[in-house]
C-alpha cells in the first residue's frame, strides 16, 4: 500500500476505533480486500499495536491513585537503562516508562488502590531495585488530558439541529 | 391602531415564511434524533483561534475598527485571494470585510439592483438570494438546475431566462444544497454569456475550500472577469468559524466604496474581536482547513456510497458538505419523506424544495457529522427506504388485486 495511504489509513483507525472495514474503504478510496489485509499486516509489524478502549475508571466509580515517579539510576559498566527499565516495566502496577533527559532519569507512572499501596509500591518494590538510587513521587491530583483526548471538558455539540 | 400587519412594508409578504420552522419544531420536540440537517461544521472553531481572540479581549480589543475591517486582515484577505486564485486585489480599496457572508450577499445586492432589475438565481441554492434580491427592490429569476445536469448552471439554461431586466447572476459554487461545484470550462462557457449581456456577477464562494477532487476556480480569475465579479467569501465554512460572523468581499473599488456606504451605517463594522481571530486563522489555520477538508472528503465518500446502496439515486458532489439524492423511487414527496424519516426512524434531513422548487424530489444530507453519527444515521435510513419499498410493492400489489 502506498505509504500516504498507510497514513491516512491508520489515522482513520486511530480516530475512529473499530468501524468496519467496508467502511474504512469507502472513505479512503480502496478495496475492502486491502484494507482487511493490511490491517493484519499493520497488526503484525506492531505497528497497530492494540485496538483499545480509553476509560475514565475514577467516572467509572474506582478508586485509582496514580503517581508519576522520577527515577535516578546509577550508572554502572555493563548495565545501562533499558536493564533497569525492564526490571521496572514487568511490574503490573507501572502503566508506563520513559527514559528522559534532565535532573533524572526514568519516568514512571505506576497506580495502585490507594496511597499507602502506592506508596508502599514505591518504597519497597522500586527503591529496592539494584541501581535505582533515588525516587522522588508526585502524586497525579487532576487528570485533564490523556492519550490526545481532553477529558471533563468535552465540547459538546451546540448547533441548531437543522440549519439550511 | 389598525392591525400591525397593516403597518408592514409590503416587500415583507414577498419573503415567504422560513420553509423549515415547522420542520425544526418537529425536530426539537423529538428525542433521539440524529441530524444530518445542519449547514454548519461539526468541527468547532480550532484552539488557537480561539485563543487569539480571548488574547485580544485580553489587550483590551473591544472597540470599533474602521468600516472596511482591520487593515491587516484585508491585507492578509488580499494574500490569501492572489495565493489561491491567483487574483489580485487592492486591499485599502477592494476589500471589505463584512458580518458574514450573509452581510455580503445583502450589500451586493442592494448596493447594485435598481427597482425591477432581474436577478438570476440558479436553484436549488441557499435560501438568502431571493429575499436579499427582494428587498433590496429586485426581480429574482429562478433557474432550474438539474441532477442531469450535475446541477450545474450551463450556457443554455442562462440565456434562456435572460431579458431585457436581467442585471445580476448570482454563482454560489460549491453550492449548498446540491454539493455541485463548477470547473474551470463551465465557468468560461457561463462568463461568455455574462460578457456577452453586459451581467454582474455575485459569487457566493463560501465553500471554496471544500472542493474535493480538484482546486476551487473563480469566475472572478477568468478573463476580463475580476471587474464584473463581486466576490463573497467568509471564514464561517472553511474554518469552523459559523459563529464568529466574519465574511468578506473582494470587487472593484467603485462597487466596494457603494458597499461601504451601506455598511458603514447599517453595521458599522464586523466585531473586532472575531476579526482578530479570524487574523490568527488567515496566518496559522491552513493546517486545520487541510485536516478537515480531508475528513469531509471522507465522510462524503461514505456517504454517498451508502445512499446508492439502498437504491437512492445519488450524483457525485464535489465540494461543501453536502449531498442531495433524489427520493422520487419512493413515491414521496421530500416533505413527506422527511417528516416520515424523522417520525420512523429519528434522522433528521433536510427537505430538497425548502432550497427552490426545482429541489423537490430530493433531500439535502449534511455530513458534517461524526462518522458514528453518521453510519448510525445512514443505517436508520436504509431500514426506513426498505420498508418504505415493501410498503410500497404491498400497496401496488392491493392496487393490482382491486
Ligand atoms: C451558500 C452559503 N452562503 C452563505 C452562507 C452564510 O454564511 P455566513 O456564516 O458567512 O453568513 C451560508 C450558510 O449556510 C451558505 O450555505
Amino acid at each position: 500500500m502506498q505509504e500516504t495511504k498507510r497514513k491516512e489509513l491508520l489515522k482513520v483507525l486511530e480516530r475512529e476505533g473499530n468501524i468496519p472495514a467496508k467502511d474504512i474503504a469507502v472513505m479512503l478510496n480502496l478495496e475492502v480486500e486491502e484494507v482487511r489485509s493490511e490491517i493484519a499486516k499493520l497488526e503484525k509489524e506492531k505497528i497497530i499495536i492494540k485496538h483499545t478502549t480509553l476509560i475514565d475508571w475514577e467516572k467509572a466509580g474506582e478508586e485509582i491513585v496514580s503517581a508519576l515517579i522520577d527515577v535516578k539510576v546509577t550508572p554502572q559498566r555493563d548495565v545501562g537503562f533499558d536493564e533497569v527499565a525492564e526490571k521496572i516495566y514487568h511490574f503490573p502496577e507501572v502503566k508506563a516508562v520513559f527514559l528522559v533527559s534532565g535532573g533524572y532519569d526514568l519516568s514512571v507512572l505506576i497506580e495502585g488502590k490507594s496511597l499507602k499501596e502506592a506508596a508502599l509500591f514505591v518504597a519497597e518494590k522500586l527503591a529496592t531495585i539494584e541501581n535505582v538510587q533515588s525516587t522522588m513521587s508526585h502524586f497525579i491530583l487532576k487528570r485533564y488530558k490523556e492519550a490526545g483526548v481532553i477529558l471533563n471538558k468535552f465540547e459538546e455539540d451546540h448547533r441548531q439541529v437543522i440549519i439550511p | 391602531m389598525k392591525n400591525c400587519e397593516e403597518y408592514l412594508a409590503p416587500v415583507i409578504n414577498k419573503i415567504p415564511p422560513s420553509g423549515i420552522r415547522k420542520f425544526f419544531d418537529l425536530v426539537m420536540n423529538a428525542e433521539g434524533v440524529i441530524s444530518l440537517g445542519v449547514g454548519e461544521p461539526d468541527f468547532v472553531t480550532p484552539w488557537h483561534i480561539r485563543e487569539a481572540c480571548t488574547e485580544a479581549l485580553a489587550q483590551g480589543y473591544t472597540m470599533y475598527t474602521s468600516n472596511q475591517g482591520l487593515p491587516e486582515l484585508r491585507q492578509e484577505i488580499a494574500a490569501y485571494l492572489k495565493k489561491s486564485l491567483d487574483l489580485k486585489y487592492c486591499p485599502e480599496k477592494e476589500i471589505l470585510v463584512t458580518v458574514g457572508a450573509s452581510e455580503a450577499v445583502d450589500l451586493a445586492m442592494r448596493s447594485l439592483i435598481a427597482p425591477g432589475d432581474e436577478v438570476l438565481i440558479p436553484e436549488p441554492c441557499y435560501v438568502s438570494y431571493k429575499p436579499c434580491a427582494y428587498l433590496a427592490g429586485g426581480e429574482p429569476v429562478s433557474i432550474q438546475t438539474s441532477a442531469v445536469n450535475k446541477f450545474k448552471l450551463t450556457s443554455g439554461l442562462l440565456e434562456k431566462h435572460l431579458t431585457s431586466r436581467s442585471k445580476i447572476l448570482v454563482l454560489s459554487y460549491p453550492n449548498n444544497p446540491t454539493g455541485a461545484v463548477m470547473r474551470r470550462k463551465e465557468l468560461e462557457e457561463i462568463a461568455r454569456v455574462v460578457i456577452e449581456n453586459d451581467l454582474i456577477v455575485i459569487s457566493d464562494e463560501i465553500y471554496g475550500e471544500l472542493t474535493y477532487n480538484g482546486s476551487h476556480v473563480s469566475i472572478a480569475s477568468l478573463p476580463q472577469m475580476q471587474s464584473r465579479t463581486i466576490l463573497i467569501n467568509g471564514l464561517s465554512k472553511a474554518y469552523a468559524m459559523t459563529g464568529w460572523r466574519i465574511g468578506y468581499i473582494a470587487a472593484a473599488p467603485a462597487f466596494v466604496s457603494a458597499m461601504v456606504k451601506i455598511h458603514q451605517y447599517t453595521m458599522l463594522c464586523a466585531p473586532v474581536m472575531s476579526q482578530m481571530a479570524a487574523l490568527e486563522a488567515f496566518r496559522n489555520g491552513k493546517d486545520d482547513v487541510k485536516q478537515m477538508r480531508g475528513q469531509y472528503d471522507q465522510r462524503r465518500r461514505l456517504v454517498v456510497t451508502r445512499l446508492r446502496e439502498m437504491g437512492l439515486d445519488c450524483f457525485e458532489p464535489e465540494g461543501a458538505f453536502y449531498v442531495f439524492p433524489s427520493i422520487k423511487k419512493t413515491g414521496l414527496s421530500s416533505q413527506e419523506f422527511t417528516e416520515e424519516l424523522l417520525k420512523k426512524e429519528k434522522v433528521a434531513v433536510v427537505s430538497g424544495e425548502v432550497f427552490g422548487r426545482g429541489g423537490e424530489g430530493h433531500i439535502r444530507c449534511s455530513y458534517a457529522a461524526s462518522v458514528t453519527n453518521l453510519t448510525e444515521a445512514l443505517q436508520r435510513m436504509e431500514n426506513f427506504v426498505r420498508n418504505l419499498s415493501r410498503g410500497l410493492n404491498c400497496r401496488g400489489l392491493k392496487e393490482k388485486a382491486r
